[in-house]
């Protein structure tokens, strides 16, 4: 009933370690995953002590697929050994980050991938009970997750003294609801916790205090499910995949203008130049490349000189001052109205927008009043100024970064394509007509 | 207030997936597969799931007035939700939105007189790589053309 996700076969720029299995038969079944090298990695980690196993993934380089990219080795060895309370892992698959859509992939072809590596997560140490947190939205991945955990508790791979190493654990899926303030880690250890999905005040981090108040590894679905992969390779072995600093390989979200959309699985550092030309099949319709976003729709846009001479890579991206993100690329042509592409952006963070912090709360509805304005040919020259001062003032002021994730792309897009704001003004077109106003000027 | 009983087997399963004492963690799972069978955040349901879980009616509706996915008023039969995010809009959502609100005669969150269609312009649903996308209840449809959402609308009519 829901559709392939895949192209026929990978493409031969792709480095395929993490989506090995997806094109095989029942790909997602117990059997296929035992006959391909599956749960091989557990028993490895299961000889191995809680350090050595961490060690082996600070030796990968790692980073953290959800979008902030910390290093997931040294997170998890900021859980405390000595704490006398239970430990927890936890699983975030509330992808919800416009132009992101590679955890529905992970989950929908390879679900014991992911279990291993939770798995292995909790060996390391020593949690003995995982959640995985999966958005509302993705019901059906829901379901074919509850089916993987059952076969592997009825297999032995979950539960009490799995496969006879002595190690314990529990595991169950968890629905969000429709939030996409969920998918920041503190806002859904609340949601977990039966709450509105309001961020926390940070530290205590959830290595320290995460669910219901224990140490708590909490990493995205794809951190996850990377880590048998470096077990059984060796971390030395995956991080070479990779560039240093940043190891392995990367789901990597082809959205937007490109003749092949879809999710390719990349190694760290691959130009941007082959991932359009290339892996892309070109920009649609042969047109130009204008911008792109390298990141899901939080991430500062990029101008498309800029966007050719990069890598998919942290530090490469960090250098332009955006980001590598979660991977979600959105690609916009020589033809895209960037006002309207901003109008856009800014209605999903204002709609999104918990309301816990007053910055975000009141900038993404102001900037979403001044952008509709703008988009509709009624405003003027000043509130080009404002969106850009506005935005200004939510950075770093909120709990969390949805404050951030709202006002970084304004800037950056008012920056970079100011004559296409003030083009907008001159020729007061109006692009919404014949839509509802979506928000009254004056009421 | 009674359920199906594959419900209550979920229910009495759920409980002990949390730790001792911290069922309230139950409340959203339980609201969510709840509301499948009840069409939508009924005041019986809310009073109910608050009794089971021994907690107020207004932390109920807390989380309920919150989560985007949790229904204040009775939908159609199918929910249809059309995304025009960002890498939905680069591929028209925005005029399959349009084409649908055109095509039924109603707009965001509402139903058709006869309660078989509902709409909803959605946010990101995570069909990036495949837009535009659309939800119709939970079943995912990529790479939609015009035709394909007026014969889709067709069928859910006839249906």
């Amino acid at each position: 009933m829901n559709p392939s996700l895949l192209h026929d076969a990978p493409h031969p720029a792709e480095t395929i370690v993490l989506g090995k299995r997806f094109r095989l038969p029942n790909s997602r079944s117990i059997d296929t995953y035992l006959a391909n090298d599956g749960y091989q990695a557990f028993m490895k980690a299961s000889k191995m002590t809680p350090d050595e196993i961490i060690n082996e993934v600070k030796t990968s380089n790692l980073r953290g697929r959800g979008g902030a990219g910390f290093p997931t080795g040294m997170k998890w060895s900021f859980v405390p050994k000595q704490s006398p309370k239970p430990k927890y892992i936890v699983v975030n698959g509330d992808e919800s980050e416009p132009g992101t859509c590679k955890d529905r992939v992970l989950i929908q072809y390879d679900p014991h991938q992911l279990i291993e590596g939770i798995l292995i997560a909790g060996m390391s140490v020593d949690a003995h009970r995982g959640w995985i947190y999966i958005r509302g939205e993705y019901r059906y991945l829901i379901d074919i997750m509850d089916k993987a955990i059952s076969e592997a508790y009825a297999r032995g791979w979950l539960g009490k003294n799995i496969q006879g190493t002595g190690f314990d654990f529990e595991l169950s899926t968890h629905t969000g609801a429709g939030a996409y303030e969920c998918g920041e880690e503190s806002a859904l250890l609340e949601s977990l916790e039966g709450k509105r999905g309001v961020p926390r005040i940070r530290p205590p981090f959830p290595a320290v205090s995460g669910a219901f108040q224990c140490p708590t590894i909490l990493n995205n679905v794809e951190t996850f499910a990377a880590v048998p992969g470096i077990l059984q390779m060796g971390g030395q072995a995956w991080a070479d995949l990779g560039i240093p600093k940043a190891g392995g390989t990367k789901l990597t979200c082809l959205t937007g203008h490109v003749n092949r959309p879809g999710v390719y699985e990349l190694a760290l550092g691959f130009p941007v130049r082959r991932m359009l030309e290339e892996v892309g099949g070109g920009i649609r319709g042969g047109k130009k490349l204008k911008a792109m976003i390298p990141g899901g729709s939080s991430c500062p846009i990029l101008t498309g000189e800029e966007a050719w001479e990069l890598n998919m890579d942290y530090d490469s991206m960090a250098k332009v001052k955006t980001m590598l993100g979660s991977g979600g690329v959105v690609i916009m042509d020589e033809d895209t109205d960037m006002v309207k592409a901003a109008l856009r952006i800014i209605r999903f963070y204002q709609h999104e927008s918990c309301g816990w912090c007053i910055p975000c709360r009141e900038g993404t509805l102001w900037l979403k009043k001044l952008l509709t304005r703008l988009d509709e040919g009624v405003g003027t020259v000043q509130d080009i100024d404002l969106v850009g001062d506005l935005a200004d003032n939510m950075l770093g002021r909120t709990f969390c970064p949805l404050g951030d994730a709202a006002a970084m792309p304004m800037m950056s897009i008012v920056r970079k394509f100011r004559h296409e704001f003030e083009a907008k003004l001159a020729q007061k077109s109006v692009s919404m007509a014949g839509l509802p106003q979506l928000v009254s000027i004056n009421g | 207030m009674t359920f199906s009983p594959e419900l209550e087997q979920r229910f009495a399963e759920m409980a002990a997936k949390y730790p001792e004492g911290r069922q309230k963690a139950c409340l959203i799972p339980m609201l969510m597969y709840a509301q499948d069978e009840v069409g939508y955040m009924t005041e019986e349901l809310k009073e109910e799931i608050a009794k089971r879980l021994g907690i107020s009616v207004l932390e109920v509706n807390e989380v309920v007035g919150y989560y985007t996915m949790m229904r204040k008023k009775r939908m159609g039969k199918t929910h249809l939700q059309i995304c025009t995010n960002i890498s939905c809009l680069l591929w028209d959502g925005d005029k399959l939105w349009e084409r649908a609100c055109q095509k039924l005669g109603i707009g965001h969150n509402e139903v058709t007189a006869d309660g078989a269609i509902s709409l909803e312009e959605v946010e990101c649903i995570g069909a990036c790589s495949w837009a535009p996308a659309i939800q119709t209840n939970y079943d995912f449809h990529h790479n939609v053309t015009p035709e394909q959402l007026d014969k889709l609308i067709d069928d859910l009519r006839k249906a």
